[in-house]
C-alpha cells in the first residue's frame, strides 16, 4: 500500500510539472508577452521598446530558465536594466537589497505578483478559494444526498416505474449544462417574466453574506448537473448489489424489503459512488467557472477567467497549480478510498 | 398588423386543456413515484373474473391512468401543431406560427418515423430503437434538429429573417412584435421570438445556430473517435511502455481544467502563433492513418486490390487534409492555392481543433479499456493462430466487436461536444461574436438577462433539447443492445 501511494505521488508530481510547464510555455509565447508589455507599459510602444521592456523584466530569458526560476530551483534573475534600474525577481521587480533571497519560486512559497489585481498571487488565490469553498460546500450538501437518494430509490427495483421516472430525471439533469440551467433558472426565478421573482439573479452579495435568497440559484445550478451523473452511478451499483447472492439469501430468510435495502445492500452499493463523487470534483471546477461568471460571484472560477483573459501569467499559473492539485489529489483519494472501502481489492 | 399573442385563437380551448392534462399527469406521476417507493413487489394477481393482472389496487390504477394521460397529452400537443398548419396567418399565435415555420421538419419527421416503424424488424439495432419509448423520444428530438439544420442550411427554409440583419426599433422587443414596414420591404411581418439587443430576430438566429452546431459537433466527435481508436487499440493490445506513455499523455490532458485549456488555446494571441494550425495538422492526420492501416491490413496480400483501394480512399482524404490545414496567411501555407479546394474560417478551425483535442483522451481510454477486455477472447486467439497481422486483429477483429459501447458513447459524446461548443461560445471564445451558434447567443443574452430575459431562453432551450435527445437516444440504444 505504501509503495502504491508513493508511486501515485511520483506520477502526480510528474503530471503537475508537465501541466504547469505547458501553461508556462503557452502564457510565455511571444504574442502573449507583447500584449502583456503593452497593457503594462503603454499601448503605443514600438517593437524595440517592447523588447527592452520585456528584457528588463526578465521575460526574454530562455523558457527552461524562466520555468526553473518560477519553480524555485534556479536563482531568481537580477537584471541591470537598460533604463538604469536594477530589477530582481525576488524583490517583486524592485531593486534588490541585502536580505533578498536567491531563490524565490513555488517551492519557497513565492507565487509571484498578479499584474491585473496588483497583489500577491497567494493572497488572491487564498481569498478566492475561500469563497469558492463556501459555494462548493453547499453544492456538496445539496448534490450528494440528493443524488444518493435518487440513485438508491431507482436502483432498488430495476425496471420498475419508479426506476424509469427517476432515471429519466437524472438523464435530464446530466443533459443540462450549467450555462443552460443557470440562464433558465434566472429567467424563471429572478426576473418578472414568469411572475415568480423569488431569488436574486446575482450572487455578488453572497460573498460577504450568503443567504437562501442570493445563494440558492448558483448552488442548485451546479448541483443539478453533477447530480444526475452520481445518481446514475449509484443506480448502477445498487442494481448490481440487489442481484447478489447474499441479498437473495436475506430474502429467502424472510428479511423485510426495507431492511434488505438499508442494512444489507446500501453499504456495498455506496462504494462505487464514492469514487465517482471524488472524481466529480474536477468537473465541479468547470461548473464553478461557468456559474461564478454567470452569477458574478468573485471566487476562484471568476479569477481563472480574469487571469486567462488578461494573460496574467503568475496568477494563471497559480490558478492552474491549484486546480491541477485538486484534480490529482481527488484522484489519489478516490483510488485509496476505493481500496479501503472494498476489502476484496488488494494492491500487491 | 397586430402583435401576436402566444397562442392566438387556438389558445382559448386547447391551451387550458393541455395545461390541465399536464398538471393532472404530473400530479399523478409524483403520487405514483411516492407510492411506488412504499409499494410491495409486483406479483401476478388473479382477479375475480379470472383475468391476470400485473399490479392491482390504487397504484395499479394510477399507473394505468397516468399512461393514458401521457398519450392524451401527446395527442393534444400534436393537435395543436397540426391545427396551426391550416389556420390563416396570425390566428394561431406565436407557437402556431413557429410550428408552421417548422412544417418541412414535421413532414420529414413523420416520414422517418412512419417508415422506420413499418420496417423496424428488418433494420437491426436501429429498428429496435423503436421498441423503447425513451429511445423514440430521443431519436425524435435529435432528428428534429438534424432536419432543421438540413432545411435551414441547404434550402434556406425555416428562418424568417436574416440572422445578421438589424431592424431599427425592435431592439430587445418581446416575442410577437410587429416588424415596421414589413410589407413594403417584403419582410416577414413579425419577430416570432422577439429581438435581441442588436435588434436581430431571435427565432432566425436560433434555427441558423443549429446548422453550426450540427456541422461541428458530429464531425468533431468523428475526428475524436479516429484519434482515440487509432491510439487506443495499440495501447490496449500491446500494453507495456507504449500503453504507459499514451495513458500518461491522455491523463495529462484530462487533468487540465477544460476551460483553462480553451482559454490557453483559443485566445487571438495564441492563434497568431499558429499553434492551433499545427495541432490541426497533427490531429487531422489520424483519419488518413486510420483508413490507410484499415485497408492495408486487410488487403496487403492482394497487392493490386490493396493499391486500388488505398488510392480510392487516401487520395481524396489527403486532398481534404491538405486543403483543410493549409490556408493563406496561416503559418502552414504549404499547399498551392490552385489546388486548395476550400478554406475553413480561422475561428471555426480553432474551435474544432480544441474540441477534438479535449474529447480524444476520453475516447482513447474507452477504446483501450475495451481492447484490454476483448483481446483475451477466443476469436482473437483464433486469428492469431491463423497468422493474421496484429493490425488486422485490432481493426477487423477487436474493433467490430467493440462497436456496441462505442456507438452508445458516440451519441453521448456528440451531446458532450455540443455542451463544449456552448461553453466556448458562453465565454466568447473562438467563433466570431455575431455568430448565431447557441453558445454565443446565450452569452449575448445573459449580459442583459435580468432586464430582458427572452433573448437567452430560446437558444438555451434548443441546446437543452438537442443534448437531452442525444442522451435519451444513447440510453435507448444501450437498453436495446443489452437485450440481445
Amino acid at each position: 500500500m505504501g509503495l502504491f501511494i508513493l508511486r501515485r505521488l511520483g506520477v502526480m508530481i510528474l503530471t503537475a510539472l508537465c501541466l504547469t510547464f505547458i501553461v508556462f510555455w503557452l502564457t510565455n509565447l511571444y504574442p502573449n508577452l507583447e500584449k502583456l508589455a503593452k497593457t503594462q507599459g503603454n499601448f503605443r510602444m514600438s517593437d524595440e521598446q517592447v523588447e527592452t521592456f520585456l528584457g528588463n523584466r526578465g521575460y526574454t530569458q530562455s523558457l527552461p530558465v524562466k520555468y526553473g526560476q518560477w519553480v524555485g530551483i534556479l536563482p531568481g534573475y537580477v537584471i541591470d536594466g537598460t533604463d538604469g534600474e536594477t530589477r530582481a525577481k525576488c524583490e517583486a521587480g524592485r531593486t534588490p537589497t541585502e536580505d533578498t533571497p536567491t531563490f524565490c519560486g513555488i517551492l519557497q512559497g513565492e507565487w509571484g505578483q498578479s499584474t491585473v489585481f496588483r497583489d500577491e498571487v497567494s493572497t488572491i488565490v487564498g481569498t478566492r478559494l475561500g469563497l469558492t469553498g463556501k459555494l462548493m460546500f453547499w453544492v456538496m450538501m445539496v448534490m450528494v444526498p440528493g443524488a444518493l437518494i435518487i440513485g438508491v430509490l431507482a436502483g432498488m427495483r430495476e425496471g420498475s416505474r419508479t426506476d424509469r421516472s427517476l432515471s429519466t430525471v437524472s438523464i435530464v439533469s446530466t443533459a443540462t449544462p450549467e450555462y443552460v440551467s443557470g440562464v433558465i433558472l434566472i429567467a424563471v426565478f429572478a426576473t418578472p417574466l414568469f411572475g415568480m421573482q423569488i431569488f436574486k439573479g446575482t450572487a455578488t452579495s453572497a460573498m460577504d453574506d450568503a443567504n437562501f435568497n442570493n445563494f440558492f440559484l448558483p448552488v442548485i445550478t451546479i448541483a443539478l448537473y453533477g447530480m444526475g451523473y452520481i445518481a446514475r452511478m449509484t443506480r448502477a451499483s445498487m442494481t448490481e448489489v440487489m442481484t447478489a447472492q447474499y441479498i437473495r439469501t436475506a430474502r429467502l430468510k424472510g428479511v423485510s424489503f426495507p431492511n434488505i435495502v438499508l442494512k444489507h445492500a446500501l453499504r456495498n452499493a455506496l462504494i462505487a459512488p464514492f469514487t465517482v463523487i471524488m472524481l466529480q470534483f474536477p468537473w465541479l471546477l468547470n461548473g464553478v467557472v461557468i456559474v461564478e461568471t454567470l452569477f458574478n460571484y468573485k471566487g476562484f472560477g471568476w479569477t481563472l477567467v480574469q487571469a486567462a483573459s488578461n494573460n496574467d501569467i503568475d496568477l494563471l499559473l497559480g490558478v492552474s497549480v491549484v486546480s491541477v492539485f485538486v484534480v490529482l489529489v481527488t484522484q489519489l483519494i478516490s483510488d485509496i478510498g476505493y481500496v479501503f472501502l472494498n476489502p476484496r481489492i488488494r494492491i500487491s | 398588423m397586430d402583435p401576436l399573442t402566444w397562442t392566438g385563437s387556438l389558445g382559448s380551448i386547447l391551451v387550458p386543456l393541455i395545461v390541465i392534462t399536464a398538471a393532472v399527469f404530473l400530479t399523478g406521476l409524483i403520487l405514483q413515484l411516492i407510492m411506488g417507493v412504499f409499494a410491495a413487489e409486483v406479483k401476478l394477481q388473479t382477479n375475480a373474473d379470472g383475468t391476470l393482472q400485473g399490479r392491482g389496487g390504487l397504484l395499479g390504477r394510477l399507473e394505468k391512468y397516468t399512461g393514458q394521460l401521457f398519450v392524451l397529452l401527446v395527442m393534444l400537443c400534436a393537435a395543436f401543431i397540426v391545427l396551426s398548419w391550416v389556420m390563416p396567418y396570425g390566428d394561431a399565435g406565436i407557437l402556431g406560427e413557429i410550428s408552421k415555420r417548422f412544417l418541412p421538419v414535421w413532414i420529414a419527421l413523420i416520414a422517418t418515423f412512419g417508415l422506420s416503424i413499418t420496417f423496424k424488424r428488418k433494420l437491426g439495432l436501429y429498428g429496435k430503437l423503436f421498441d423503447s419509448t425513451i429511445g423514440m423520444i430521443g431519436f425524435g428530438l435529435v432528428m428534429f434538429w438534424v432536419f432543421t439544420a438540413i432545411f435551414v442550411g441547404l434550402f434556406d427554409m425555416i428562418a424568417t429573417h436574416d440572422p445578421l440583419s438589424q431592424i431599427s426599433g425592435i431592439k430587445n422587443k418581446v416575442p410577437g412584435f410587429v416588424v415596421p414596414d414589413a410589407e413594403a420591404e417584403g419582410l416577414y411581418p413579425h419577430y416570432l421570438l422577439g429581438g435581441d439587443n442588436l435588434a436581430r430576430d431571435i427565432f432566425s438566429r436560433m434555427v441558423e445556430g443549429s446548422v453550426i452546431v450540427m456541422v461541428i459537433a458530429p464531425l468533431a466527435t468523428v475526428f475524436a473517435f479516429m484519434v482515440g481508436i487509432t491510439l487506443g487499440l495499440p495501447a490496449g493490445f500491446y500494453g507495456g511502455k507504449l500503453d504507459t506513455t499514451l495513458s500518461f499523455l491522455a491523463n495529462l490532458i484530462l487533468a487540465f481544467p477544460v476551460i483553462l485549456l480553451f482559454y490557453l488555446l483559443v485566445t487571438p494571441e495564441i492563434v497568431a502563433t499558429g499553434l492551433p494550425n499545427f495541432l490541426a495538422a497533427f490531429l487531422f492526420i489520424f483519419p488518413l492513418v486510420f483508413f490507410g492501416v484499415l485497408i492495408n491490413s486487410r488487403y496487403k496480400t492482394q497487392s493490386r486490390k490493396n493499391i486500388l483501394y488505398l488510392a480510392i480512399v487516401l487520395i481524396p482524404l489527403a486532398w481534404l487534409y491538405l486543403s483543410t490545414i493549409s490556408a493563406k496567411g496561416s503559418p502552414l501555407y504549404i499547399w498551392p492555392n490552385a489546388l486548395d479546394g476550400f478554406d475553413i474560417p480561422g475561428g471555426i478551425l480553432v474551435v474544432f481543433v480544441s474540441v477534438v483535442f479535449v474529447n480524444s483522451p476520453t475516447v482513447f481510454r474507452i477504446v483501450r479499456g475495451l481492447t484490454l477486455d476483448i483481446k483475451t477472447r477466443d476469436y482473437v486467439a483464433a486469428a492469431q493462430t491463423r497468422g493474421e497481422g496484429t493490425w488486422y486483429i485490432m481493426l477487423w477483429e477487436i474493433l467490430p466487436n467493440a462497436r456496441g459501447p462505442l456507438i452508445v458513447d458516440f451519441c453521448l459524446r456528440i451531446g458532450y461536444t455540443t455542451i463544449l461548443l456552448g461553453t466556448l461560445g458562453f465565454f466568447g471564445l473562438g467563433l466570431p461574436p455575431e455568430s448565431p451558434d447557441w453558445g454565443s447567443t446565450i452569452n449575448e443574452g445573459r449580459k442583459l438577462l435580468l432586464i430582458y430575459a427572452h433573448p437567452a431562453l430560446p437558444p438555451a432551450i434548443a441546446l437543452l433539447s438537442m443534448v437531452l435527445g442525444l442522451n435519451l437516444l444513447a440510453d435507448g440504444l444501450r437498453e436495446e443492445s443489452l437485450k440481445d
